[in-house]
């Protein structure tokens, strides 16, 4: 997390002049200088970074050079449109990703597996932005069902807004969230698929099967259970790669969240917006590694109960 | 009538070259009560044998003929029966105690489902019935320990539960594939004991399938020979050991080390050896010879060894010490044996002689200086020339991306950089005719190759910098035993003709008793005691020699 | 004795006896999309020689051709087959064109990576210690930064640093350098495991007591022994990496539109889509999806035959 806020103050600090991007060409250095001095850009590196935690904590980063608005102010007015459209595709890529996977993994052989499968690595051959754009013109363009921008009427409530408690709006994440999990769930897919196969194979199962436990225990029960513990790390990792990916389907669907806001800052190099981005999906991150690791602590025996092999 | 009858079995792999036979037209018999041993190098088909019965052979393998009979049933006449009777009148253990349980189930949860599969109990039934089948496999606490997940138990305990697994539904033929080779010595005639125990109380029929004579000899009341998936000979076990009717099998006999006395050389009855013992071998010509003086080569002076890894580990404080104040001398042109189980500390010591690890404390002087403080690469050169080592995995001994000859050359340039392209090849053929493979494997890749004939190679890589000290760590424990006797002879014949001083290191006493004048006992990283070979194997001082010497198995046993 | 059969195979007769040679053959789709990879890698490095036009010659471009959509339609002309674009240029050529960038890029990014994963993961997993903790720390924390906000970063980075008239002839080499340096912790994670693999085996032992040096264990005997599975990840990191050039181009952030890729070519379309000119985004975007595919498909077939444990 500190090796994080370093990166984003190192930016803040070191790429570019902040002065010359925020005032324009004909301010004397006079001028220049007093801003310099107000934004507290003399003092030692490490006071400067002090205060840049200090700030980032309380939540500010500073003001943005392009929107000029104070930035903390935009990432609330952003976060929960990203939010929203990241739990939603979260949710369908792990479901239907998983189930696909314990599928395909368990019937190794049939037709229907070969079609997920070739489908899976169409997905994956999918970039992020071709899927979008195919959608729109398929179901805004063509059929005309589905808005191809925006996130629709949302009620405000105070300290969120949502698009989830209007038509409109449920409408509207329908198309980014799917856009959005496709490639991930066609990794997931891939990734139980061969996870399952290979537990399948272990000298466990030969035992199980040897025991004359039904196959339906030995593929639900036993391969099952083994399985579903890589799934908790690729769901963390999962969500991480969502917000990144967010970016895209963002811009594809013109959503008011957050990555648009990044996308546009990188444009035209917005150091602050850009920094306070960084912080935030670092924060992300962090509480995902976290809870991951909490989770294998309650799922896998072997992390649980440490081995106690005297007594043998 | 016998129990079980299996009649004509075929088992079939279709690959995309050739259909090979696993099995071929094999009928087995074996009654209640008694112990069949089934016993085989590898690839004899021992295993398919088994796993065949209860029609559980890995793709692309399947019966192609056949028929098992149990008791009165054709068990194979519908395939899609036979999962009523795995489990229920037919157990299987397999060899790897710590593969073979589900990892994230408790042992009792496993049992209760094995239980429930097959007999109408409730779960307190089922438990109970589970805690005493624990106590009879002989699990103390075993109310306590019904909740425990498989890492918490020992390998020898976690073979035991699997064991009760095999047997919680009272079936009537147990088979047991290799249930003792992942095992030491001692925890082997525990679960040995075991088995021969419950098959008499239980009045089972028992198949063990084993490679290990020994272990035949102790357990098994009759005997099946197989190789490359035919029956050879089937009998009584005393009759076949003593009385071997078949060629294979007498080879077989005669190639496993005798554990009540020392033999010269080992009779190789199948292949004879076309030897050139007689008219010398050319590597001689190269060899600078060095005449056996009455001294020490190598001496271990209170060599200690302990593993703390790195600092993600907190628990420094209880690194374990590998190896603990060891001493001993090796003298020249003698053949020193380090024996011990498991985690004794025999690899270790082996890997510091030879320069791989840093001692911890303790000094290792070769030729009387100490080749454990030298800091300089070079001066290391000078040594590393003299002291070669011999590996146990012939296959991963041997870089599979290089030829044989580039393998074998790689350490005559290195040592000797402005050898010529020509003499170079020479030299590499003398190598390899000394280890008796013929010039053109050099240009060969190592998979073209057998285990033994990769067990030749690492031989000849190890000569070519004219060693002085020969470290040989377990180098015929991955081989069938017919294997092993040849390599054993070559080792025998070269350290004599070379002036060899051998550092052997086994597990296996009665290799050991063949190869060594003089052997050192391990345990838990510390000597035992040191001993010439016929005292120790005839009045053993240390309680753990006594131990380890009582437990091994004894082929000869069979004349008792 | 120990005769082996004396026939020794040549080099060519040892790769047809070889059972990757025999699963190619034996795998319909491993030669299809090889053929398709090798005719998009023919045309795209030699376009000059396949395409009549150069779109990129002002003067060879009118204005009056501007958006005639593909022959086969009613108002398509035979000259330009897949129709031409806003300003007249070509389609196929101009895909073309685009798809030489998009693979130099591509190739270019993943070979970066290549090298630098495997020099870090190689060492680090053959001297262990502090040295490989640091490796793995770091690339810990990159694989959960998901590599287009790597790219990202680097890309709005090099922006602060680099003066406006310099990025555009620099962006290839930025774009390059983003893509790398986000796909490199895939290439040191997996080669350090596979060192950690070979490491431990006895050859390596034995050549350490012959006294070879630590440089030429590593480069000469562990190096070809780690090559199979770093080739997998190569060939889907590809795959990959020319999904994320295509995609921060058609962020804005990738190629300048004067020398377009497939992601540039993607964007510039999608303004038109809504007007009903479809071919100018579609065209490109689905070359880059076949593409894509190609490579996916191969790296799957590689990966099922490399990894043998899965394909009993």
């Amino acid at each position: 997390m500190l090796v994080v806020a370093f990166v984003s103050f190192s930016l803040f600090n070191f790429v570019g002049d902040p002065i010359n991007n925020m005032v324009g060409e004909e301010t004397s250095d006079e001028e220049r200088a007093e801003i310099r001095e107000t934004l507290g850009l003399m003092d030692p590196i490490h006071i400067q970074f002090t205060r840049f935690v200090v700030n980032a904590s309380k939540g500010e980063f500073g003001i943005s050079y392009q929107l000029r608005r104070p930035v903390s102010e935009l990432i609330t007015e952003r976060m929960p449109a990203t939010i929203e459209l990241v739990v939603i595709s979260a949710l369908i890529a792990l479901i239907s990703g998983t189930l696909l996977g314990v599928y395909t993994g368990i019937n190794r052989k049939g037709f229907l597996s070969d079609i997920i499968l070739a489908v899976s690595l169409l997905g994956v051959s999918l970039p992020t932005f071709v899927i979008g754009i195919l959608f729109i013109y398929l179901f805004s363009v063509i059929l005309g069902i589905l808005p191809s921008f925006g996130r629709g009427e949302v009620v405000d409530l105070g300290f969120w807004t949502t698009g989830f408690l209007t038509i409109s709006g449920l409408k509207a994440i329908i198309l980014p969230s799917v856009t959005l999990s496709l490639f991930q769930m066609t990794y997931i897919i891939r990734l139980v698929r061969a996870e399952m196969m290979e537990i399948l194979q272990t000298d466990y199962i030969k035992f199980a099967r040897a025991r004359g436990i039904s196959e339906k225990s030995i593929k639900y029960k036993h391969a099952l259970k083994n399985g579903l513990i890589p799934v908790i790390t690729i769901a963390g990792i999962n969500i991480g790669t969502l917000i990144a990916f967010s970016i895209i389907t963002e811009t594809v669907f013109q959503w008011p969240g957050m990555g648009f806001l990044f996308i546009q800052a990188v444009q035209f190099v917005d150091i602050p917006i850009m920094s306070a981005y960084l912080v935030f999906i670092a924060f992300v991150f962090v509480m995902i590694n976290f809870i991951v690791d909490i989770l294998y602590y309650f799922i896998d025996p072997r992390i649980r109960v440490k081995g106690d092999v005297s007594s043998g | 009538m016998s129990f079980l009858k299996i009649n004509n079995l075929s088992v079939d792999y279709r690959m995309r070259k050739e259909t090979v036979y696993a099995a071929k037209n094999v009928n087995i018999d074996v009654n209640k009560g008694e112990i069949l041993g089934l016993v085989g190098e590898s690839g004899s088909g021992k295993s398919t044998v088994g796993n065949a019965i209860i029609n559980l052979i890995d793709e692309p393998g399947k019966v192609s003929s056949g028929s098992i009979i149990l008791g009165e049933i054709n068990i194979h006449e519908d395939p899609k029966n036979i999962i009523k009777y795995r489990g229920k009148k037919i157990g299987l253990i397999f060899q790897d105690p710590q593969t073979s349980l589900n990892p994230i189930l408790t042992i009792g949860e496993q049992l209760i489902e094995t239980i429930q599969t097959h007999l109408e109990l409730n779960n307190e039934e089922a438990k109970n019935r589970s805690i005493s089948l624990l106590k009879e496999v002989g699990i103390k606490d075993a109310e306590s320990r019904f909740d425990n997940y498989p890492h918490q138990f020992s390998g020898g305990m976690r073979q035991r539960v699997v064991i009760s697994l095999a047997l919680c539904c009272e079936p009537e033929l147990l088979i047991a594939d290799e249930p003792t080779t992942a095992l030491d010595v001692s925890i082997q005639s525990q679960i040995l004991d075991l088995i021969k125990r419950l098959t008499k109380e239980r009045n089972l029929a028992a198949i063990l399938i084993t490679h290990d004579m020994g272990v035949i000899a102790e357990t098994a009341d009759r005997v099946a020979v197989m190789k490359s998936g035919n029956l050879v000979e089937i009998g009584v076990t005393k009759e076949i050991l003593t009385n071997p009717k078949e060629t294979y099998t007498k080879s077989l006999v005669s190639s496993v080390p005798p554990t009540n006395k020392k033999i010269s050389r080992f009779v190789i009855i199948e292949k004879e050896n076309k030897n050139n013992k007689e008219n010398n071998l050319k590597i001689l010509n190269r060899w600078t010879k060095k005449e056996i003086m009455k001294q020490d080569l190598v001496q271990v002076k209170n060599l200690s060894k302990s593993f703390d890894d790195n600092f993600f580990t907190e628990s420094s404080k209880n690194s374990v010490m590998a190896v603990n104040d060891v001493s001993f001398e090796i003298k020249q042109g003698e053949s020193f044996g380090l024996v011990g189980e498991s985690g004794s500390g025999k690899s270790t010591i082996a890997k510091i002689i030879v320069n791989l690890f840093k001692p911890s404390s303790g000094d290792i002087f070769f030729d009387n200086i100490c080749i454990t403080k030298i800091k300089k690469n070079l001066e290391m050169m000078k040594f590393r020339k003299q002291i070669q080592m011999i590996f146990q995995d012939p296959y991963s001994s041997l870089n599979g991306r290089l030829k044989v000859k580039d393998i074998v050359s790689e350490p005559i340039k290195l040592h000797n950089p402005s050898i010529s392209r020509k003499d170079l090849d020479n030299y590499v053929f003398d190598l390899l005719e000394s280890v008796e493979l013929i010039q053109n494997s050099a240009d060969r890749y190592p998979h073209e190759f057998s285990g033994g004939q990769r067990q030749r190679i690492s031989i000849a890589r190890a000569l070519a910098t004219q060693p002085r000290l020969l470290v040989c760590d377990e180098p015929t424990s991955a081989l069938d035993v017919s294997i092993q006797a040849q390599i054993l002879n070559l080792l025998k014949d070269l350290q004599e003709q070379l002036n060899l001083t051998i550092l052997f290191i086994s597990h296996d006493l009665p290799v050991v008793r063949q190869m060594c004048d003089r052997i050192g006992v391990l345990k838990d990283g510390k000597l035992c005691e040191v001993s010439n070979t016929e005292k120790l194997f005839l009045e053993p001082q240390h309680d753990y020699t006594k131990e380890l010497l009582r437990l091994m198995p004894k082929i000869e046993s069979i004349y008792n | 004795m120990f005769q082996v059969d004396n026939n020794t195979l040549s080099a060519w007769g040892r790769i047809k006896d070889s059972d990757i040679y025999y699963s190619f053959i034996k795998s319909p789709t491993a030669i299809i999309s090889s053929v398709i990879l090798f005719i998009i890698f023919f045309c795209s490095f030699f376009v000059e020689l396949v395409t009549p036009y150069n779109p990129f010659d002002p003067s060879s471009l009118s204005l009056m051709d501007a958006f005639t959509p593909p022959s086969w339609t009613d108002d398509g002309l035979a000259k330009f087959i897949l129709g031409t674009d806003g300003q007249g240029r070509d389609m196929l050529s101009t895909i073309l064109y685009g798809s030489r960038i998009s693979l130099i890029v591509g190739f270019s990014a993943i070979i970066f990576s290549l090298i630098l994963g495997v020099s870090l993961g190689l060492t680090a997993g053959y001297f262990g210690g502090k040295y490989e903790m640091i490796v793995m720390r770091l690339t810990d924390v990159q694989l959960t930064v998901p590599s287009i906000l790597m790219a990202l970063l680097v890309d709005g980075i090099a922006r602060g640093l680099i003066s406006r008239e310099m990025h555009d002839e620099m962006a290839i080499y930025v774009l390059i350098f983003a893509i790398g340096i986000s796909e490199w912790p895939q290439f040191a994670r997996v080669s350090r495991a596979a060192t950690l693999v070979e490491k431990n085996k006895d050859y390596v032992s034995a050549s350490t007591i012959i006294g070879v040096s630590n440089i030429i264990i590593m480069f000469k005997h562990i190096l070809p022994n780690i090559l199979r599975p770093v080739l997998v990840i190569g060939t889907i990191g590809l795959a990959l990496a020319i999904i994320a050039e295509s995609t921060l181009s058609f962020l804005g952030v990738g190629v300048p539109p004067t020398t377009p890729s497939l992601g540039t070519l993607i964007r510039l379309g999608n303004d038109f889509l809504f007007s009903g000119e479809w071919w100018i985004t579609f065209f490109p975007a689905i070359f880059l999806v076949i593409l894509a595919f190609s490579i996916n498909l191969l790296g799957d077939w590689m990966r099922d035959t490399l990894n043998p444990r899965l394909n009993k």
